[in-house]
């Protein structure tokens, strides 16, 4: 069986592996840089102390999650070359110039600035650290603008030429960068990142509301982070479904892998809820289906025909079973994100937000499942791309490095075993940090150097560190 | 048009000098850990990086995310040329990079932590010396791409500029510490700094020596006109910025011992530019050869040129902010 592990299947596990460990990480920062720059904002309005407790708090989670985000960022940015080298010189003279406008707009904004949100409210007092706070929350988004167009072009790639060498060559950068599929898969990917950030400080609520059902921050940070399901979570369906449409026009074949539509359907397509994909008899078995929905759906038309993969060459068809039950965990989380804020919405109304033990046992379950979300989108996406890195125009198996299959796996391993024992202790470090509320003036270690500054306000503590007041 | 490949080589040369430069002093500190004395020392000697060494890193970032960008054959060549010494550094700076929140969280786990930081700087540095060595000797390119073994890069060597690249980063961490630092732990570094110059010195001229005999193009360079006038000159820069190494460290002087160490670091930096020029990848792609369509460069310059001078400005502005000696007591764990 070792037989089938190739250098290129062992580059694509590489890939994926290293990608998918990488991507919680900016979707868990992007909302959390801009969760805290609305706390630090709202604690400079208002001088409530809750805000600043809870600045506190998500600042110190904020610089774990950012610094494994940091170091597995640095992989990626890397395996592009070891890895796909061939697929770095096809395409370098497009993507490159992206990401380094990424690395030039977004990384060293958020590296620059981060020293001075995480340590230097006393060095430069509270406006100036409000600027550094907003300018790390402004580069995550522009980092995931720049990576979503990046991603957008290998998806439905325009602007660019090929010259004699087979190289992807630029022709109109407006093209590129705003190419036909970026704008649905930026705000998709950005309300993502904000529903999984209002999922774990929902969770992370409730858990202390659970213990002790007047902790300040804990029903601050449980409200707020409701009202963001109740806000984000249509508006996250809403985007969706756009970015499903464009994406029939644009890539049919993964839609027809999404929906598992074997075969076309000239009189209006149904929607199969579930079922389980049968690759060899090319249909779907036990499936449970609404006729015509899918159609009414895609098309906006209740017998609208949809095309299916009969009409897809084979060698261009994506891997069906692994897009398709990927995207059904990701519909499904969507609408059970849903469900919670309806839920919380329904429970403020009546006045009783703090007090339904039920509600907040939810959250604490729905706190993971953004990751989960994205995790599977990603899933859906990139998997659905195939067999294609550049979609029908180049072929992953024709984007390989030149390199042996015994150094790959090699790699693969060893990043493995770092990355399992690395981010598990991670991860370990942040529940822990979470499972202790907001409240207690001491969130680190009782014996570490613990600087009084943040912990409680400074203006009291150290009046001359505020210059002009 | 010509031209804008090479002001690219500049600036992707410029990347990577800062990077080195400013990595390199981090990762010195890294790699002097585990001669700091008691937790008191431990703190000081991370928190005087703690609040800058991502910016640092971010030039890593810089010269690969660049190098992909203008030069994608060049890139296409040399990750997979250098695979293994390249995974090793990214898997040593995974250690390290984590090691400055983790070490913070546990006190039972404490000590790995504290290994993980150094043991995760000491590869970084030396992997990072492999890879210029590397590099320097050459590497086989057939068909646009990498067409030599994957045990190229290790040689006697890639070894010598390894642990090179070790003993200077040392030399800048143990000097950035003097800056930054007072009492016993400034006396410690200035006694470390003094051997490891010494050291790094040693290094700079056996490399020196054998760099001109790695390629017959890179001995034309040296000791044919104009090239000779320069490998006059560059020993005499080297062996100026020795002796204010050596007289900043006699004197007690705070600043003085790192700046002269950079400037050997620049001055290398230089030679190896020297030698390279006007390739990209020695001995066989040229900068010209390598460089992505005019399109692309102009396209990636016109942010460059806008956007370096804000970020020299604001990790200026950074550095400026945590300046002065450091409070072991200061720290926001």
């Amino acid at each position: 069986m070792f037989d089938s592990f190739t250098a290129e299947t062992l580059a694509r596990m590489q890939f994926a592996f290293t990608v998918s460990f990488h991507i919680v990480f900016p979707a868990f920062s992007i909302g959390l840089a801009s969760y805290l720059a609305v706390l630090n904002g709202l604690w400079l309005k208002t001088r409530n102390e809750t805000y600043l407790t809870l600045f506190t708090y998500w600042k110190k989670i904020f610089a774990v999650a950012f610094g494994m985000g940091v170091v597995s960022g640095i992989v990626m940015s890397y395996q592009f070359g070891t890895n796909w080298s061939v697929f770095s010189d096809k395409t370098g003279p497009i993507l490159g110039p992206l990401m380094a406008y990424e690395v030039l707009s977004a990384f060293f904004l958020e590296a620059g600035f981060l020293g001075i949100m995480l340590f230097g409210r006393e060095r430069v007092g509270d406006k100036l650290h409000m600027f550094a706070t907003a300018m790390v929350a402004f580069g995550t988004l522009m980092s995931a603008t720049w990576i979503l167009s990046v991603n957008s072009w290998m998806q439905t790639p325009a602007g660019y030429g090929i010259n004699e060498l087979g190289q992807f060559v630029p022709e109109n950068w407006w093209e590129i960068v705003f190419n036909p599929s970026f704008p649905y898969r930026l705000t998709h990917m950005v309300l993502a990142a904000y529903l999984t950030t209002a999922l774990v400080v929902g969770g992370v609520g409730g858990l202390h509301l659970l213990r002790n059902r007047d902790d300040a921050p804990a029903r601050r940070m449980f409200s707020m982070a409701m009202w963001m399901l109740v806000v984000v979570a249509p508006l996250q369906i809403l985007a969706g479904d756009m970015h499903g449409i464009n994406t029939l026009e644009h890539q049919p074949a993964k839609v027809m892998a999404m929906e598992g539509h074997y075969d076309s359907h000239p009189d209006g397509a149904p929607l199969i809820l579930f079922g389980i994909p049968n690759a060899e008899e090319r249909r779907i078995d036990y499936s449970i289906e609404i006729p015509n929905l899918s159609s009414l759906i895609l098309k906006h038309h209740w017998d609208a025909p949809l095309d299916g993969l009969d009409t897809i060459p084979d060698d261009e068809e994506p891997p069906v079973a692994i897009v398709f039950f990927s995207f059904r965990v990701m519909v499904g989380l969507g609408f059970a994100m849903l469900g919670l804020g309806a839920w919380s919405l329904w429970r403020r109304v009546k006045g009783r937000l703090y007090d339904d033990r039920l509600l907040q046992r939810a959250a604490i379950l729905m706190g993971p499942m953004g990751f989960v979300a994205v995790l599977a989108g990603w899933i859906t996406t990139e998997v659905g791309r195939q067999p294609f890195t550049v979609y029908g125009l180049l072929r992953t198996s024709d984007s390989l490095a030149p390199v042996a299959a015994p150094a790959v796996a090699a790699s693969l391993l060893a990043f493995i075993v770092v990355y399992f024992f690395i981010f598990g202790a991670g991860t370990f470090y942040l529940l822990q940090m979470m499972n202790k509320p907001a409240a207690t003036p001491h969130l680190g270690l009782q014996d570490g150097p613990i600087r009084t500054a943040g912990t409680t306000p400074v203006a009291q503590t150290n009046p001359e560190s505020i210059p002009g007041e | 048009m010509f031209e804008l490949s090479f002001i690219w080589a500049g600036i992707i040369a410029f990347a990577v000098l800062t990077y080195v430069i400013l990595d390199g002093f981090d990762l010195g500190v890294g790699i002097l850990f585990p001669f700091a004395d008691g937790e008191r020392e431990k703190a000081t000697m991370m928190n005087s990086i703690a609040p800058i060494w991502d910016g640092n890193e971010t030039w890593l970032v810089m010269g690969g995310g660049g190098l992909f960008a203008v030069f994608p054959l060049a890139y296409a060549v040399v990750m997979p040329a250098l695979y293994m010494p390249i995974i090793l550094m990214l898997l040593a700076l995974i250690f390290r990079g984590v090691a400055f929140e983790y070490r913070w969280r546990t006190e039972r786990w404490k000590p790995v932590w504290d290994f993980a930081f150094f043991g995760g700087s000491l590869v970084a540095a030396f992997m990072q010396g492999i890879a210029l060595g590397a590099l320097v000797q050459g590497i086989e390119v057939a068909d646009r791409s990498y067409a030599g073994d994957w045990w190229d890069w290790l040689s006697a060597f890639s070894l010598l500029t390894g642990f090179a690249a070790v003993t200077g980063y040392a030399l800048l961490g143990a000097t950035w510490l003097i800056l930054k630092t007072e009492g016993s732990l400034q006396r410690q570094m200035q006694g470390f700094a003094w051997w490891l110059a010494a050291g790094t010195l040693a290094f700079i001229g056996i490399v020196s020596v054998l760099t001109p005999f790695q390629d017959p193009v890179y001995f034309e360079r040296w000791f044919n006109l104009p090239g000779s006038i320069l490998s006059v000159m560059m020993p005499v820069a080297v062996f100026a910025a020795a002796w204010a190494l050596f007289t900043g460290l006699n004197a007690g002087k705070d600043g003085q011992p790192f700046l002269a160490a950079l400037t050997l670091f620049v001055l290398c930096f230089i030679g190896i530019g020297i030698s390279f020029y006007p390739n990209i990848v020695p001995p066989s792609l040229t900068i010209a050869e390598a460089a992505a369509p005019d399109e692309s460069l102009l396209f990636a310059l016109v942010g460059t040129v806008v956007l370096v001078p804000m970020i020299l400005a604001y990790t200026a502005y950074a550095y400026w902010v945590f300046r002065g000696k450091i409070n072991p007591e200061e720290g926001y764990h």
